[in-house]
């Protein structure tokens, strides 16, 4: 079976920066993909490669089993929602909908009924006859969203599409973008910034870190199993435990993790894993309200516990000294 | 014993920092004070200055002047007007050869400035960048230092018989071609220097900048992502021109259009130096306000003008031309 999208040794060099540094990976047919990584870490960049506004400086892109090389934007089987929505400023909602199907040949009225079909499907049926301007910024989203679905491309690349809306209706979007993604049975590729977003949708997800790769896998696993400290960071926001530090805890060399919700405070003699250190800051999330615990040497802990209404639970001040404790499965080992 | 509340604006600094951040906090405060004192001056300027003297040659066109006596009497008629506007005013024949004879070459400067400009400010906007983007910008505007006067006469130098044209196209063995060209009717004449062709070159250098620099400053606003969209949507590079760069950068053609077809139709020089006889509007006003004297229908023939430029807006109005504004 082909693969949606396929990279080998892929490297996107921009002057001497390897923002795309010999990537691998697969996407397979009807997969939600996700790209996770910080800025500037090439995720964006490899999205680029795929609609084909970048060509690879070396490696092979293949898209359906078909070698990408030199094949335009527009003779690519994929659309791209952008970030800045790119609706054609002088044209109506409905126009720039039907484009995909206006720059094809498709007569007016044919392509206004399939663009009035798609308006519908992202709940715009009124909006057909506003400029892009008149629409608010979740609207815009839908409509860029319509537009790049009218080609009926097998490849969808969604570049932050939600990065610009608001909490609730950025959480409204990720469960109608996966039902419609459901429904559709497209590929998607989907580049974000943020984990939440790419663990809550992806069926996968690549976590990019300086133009490579740092891990492939499903959002449980990435979560759960971080192979890397830069993963077990940027994902789950745990805390890395170093070589040098797990050495005379654990009496083995080898860095892990273990995230906040996993540490509590304990009293000495509790059992499990203990390390000694100083509250300096408290930061009350609703849910949860995380503590910042400087260890003796400066290292940092961080420990995440649910805010009960429960008049037994105490909790540290500032300045207070504490004992931070967590069981020995909640530890994941660490590559080098 | 009354004691006086120390003012806060005045517990630091000294008394001229008070005054400074008094006047400044109230400017602050009254935002339609500041707006005032801002547009004042300009606004007088325009309105008196500007419209007042508009206005005033409105008022003169429909003045009488008395062939005989060449006097100028207050009475208001109509005849400057007949005499433009009127296919049965003796006057109206050789007067609408001059408008025609104007709008022609402000018309054919307009389309030419607006071909060649377009793919110098395409460049300009898409690809150029560093010491490029300023080299093209003083390149476009290094001929706007030079007087036009000069500019206008050593266009004929360069155009005459024996000039640098006549002389590159016997060395490259083309003027049988140029001498082919300008035995045409309309465009032709003895000489580049005396023909059409060599006036409608001369304007189309001098009023190219303002052609350039709009259209430059609208491709420049076009986001780069408008043109990937239009191609990730299957778009063909001829179909993302005509669909999405050329509907954003048409203001931007608008605009420098206005400049050079205003400039052209209010020209008096360029058609003085070179080019066949016959007047041109701006000649025309020139002769009758100053060698004969006749000023209503001097101001009568500059209200044309203003009548065509208004009509031109209309239309590119009309055609949507402000719409991406």
């Amino acid at each position: 079976m082909n693969h949606a999208v396929e990279f080998q040794q892929v490297s996107r060099v921009f002057d001497t920066v390897h923002a795309v540094d010999r990537v691998d990976l697969t996407v397979a047919e009807g997969e939600f993909f996700s790209m996770l990584g910080p800025s500037g870490s090439g995720k964006t960049t490899c999205l680029r490669l795929i609609a084909g506004f970048e060509q690879a400086s070396a490696g092979c892109i293949r898209i359906h089993g078909r070698d990408a090389a030199g094949v335009p934007p527009y003779e690519r089987d994929v659309n791209t929602v952008f970030q800045d929505y790119a609706l054609f400023p002088h044209m109506s909602v409905l126009d720039n909908v039907a484009y995909g199907l206006m720059v094809r040949g498709v007569a007016r009225a044919v392509r206004h009924r399939q663009a009035e079909h798609m308006l519908a499907m992202v709940k715009l049926a009124d909006f057909g006859g506003r400029r892009p301007a008149a629409l608010s910024g979740g609207q815009r989203q839908r409509v860029a969203l319509a537009r790049a679905l009218i080609n009926q491309p097998r490849v969808l690349l969604l570049d932050e599409p939600l990065g610009a809306l608001d909490l609730k209706l950025r959480e409204a979007m990720q469960t109608e973008l996966k039902a419609l993604q459901r429904q559709l049975g497209i590929t998607f590729v989907y580049v974000t910034h943020d984990q939440g977003e790419a663990l809550s949708m992806s069926d996968r997800v690549a976590v990019f870190k300086q133009g490579r790769i740092e891990q492939l896998s499903s959002p449980r696993e990435l979560y759960n199993r971080p192979r890397t400290a830069f993963v077990a960071d940027f994902v789950g926001g745990a805390n890395v435990i170093d070589a040098s530090l797990a050495q005379s805890l654990i009496g083995r060399a080898q860095a892990f993790s273990v995230r906040p919700e996993q540490m509590d405070f304990v009293s000495e003699g509790d059992g499990g894993i203990q390390l000694t250190g100083t509250l300096v800051d408290v930061q009350y999330h609703g849910a949860v309200s995380r503590y910042q615990v400087a260890l003796a040497d400066g290292r940092q802990l961080a420990v995440s516990r649910p805010n009960l209404l429960d008049a037994t639970q105490v909790a540290p001040e500032p300045g207070q000294a504490v004992t931070v404790g967590w069981p020995a499965h909640a530890m994941v080992m660490l590559e080098a | 014993m009354a004691i006086e509340a120390p003012d806060p604006l005045h517990q630091h600094g000294l008394p001229t920092a008070g005054i400074r951040r008094r006047l400044a906090s109230l400017l602050y405060r009254r935002q339609t004070l500041l707006l005032l004192l801002l547009l004042t001056p300009p606004l007088l300027w325009f309105g008196v200055v500007y419209l007042g003297s508009l206005l005033a040659l409105l008022m003169q066109s429909f003045y009488t002047f008395d062939d005989f006596t060449m006097a100028v009497t207050p009475e208001l008629t109509l005849a400057n007007f007949r005499a433009i506007a009127d296919p049965a005013n003796p006057l109206f024949g050789a007067n609408i050869d001059i408008v025609l004879r104007t709008l022609g070459m402000a018309a054919a400067v307009t389309v030419a400035c607006a071909l060649i400009a377009f793919p110098i400010a395409y460049y300009m906007a898409r690809y150029a960048r560093g010491w490029q983007k300023g080299f093209f910008y003083i390149a476009v505007m290094a001929p706007m230092w030079a007087s036009y006067i000069v500019k206008a006469y050593s266009w004929t130098v360069i155009l005459a018989k024996g000039g640098i044209v006549y002389w590159l196209g016997q060395a490259l063995g083309l003027n049988a071609l140029l001498e082919a060209v300008l035995s045409l009717p309309m465009v032709g004449g003895s000489s580049l220097s005396t023909s059409n062709l060599g006036r409608f070159m001369v304007f189309t250098y001098i009023w190219l900048p303002f052609m350039i620099l709009p259209i430059q400053a609208a491709l420049e606003r076009v986001p780069l992502s408008l043109l990937q969209a239009s191609s990730d949507l299957g778009a063909r590079p001829a179909q993302t021109f005509r669909t999405v760069m050329l509907p954003l950068a048409f203001p931007g053609v608008v605009a420098g259009s206005i400049f050079t077809f205003s400039l052209t139709l209010g020209d008096f020089i360029v058609p003085q130096l070179v080019g066949p006889p016959g007047l041109f509007i701006g000649n025309y006003v020139y002769t009758m306000q100053g060698a004969v004297g006749n000023i209503p229908m001097a101001a009568a023939f500059t209200v044309v003008p203003v009548v065509l430029i208004s009509l031109y807006l209309a239309l590119a109005r009309r055609l949507g031309a402000f719409d991406a504004l």
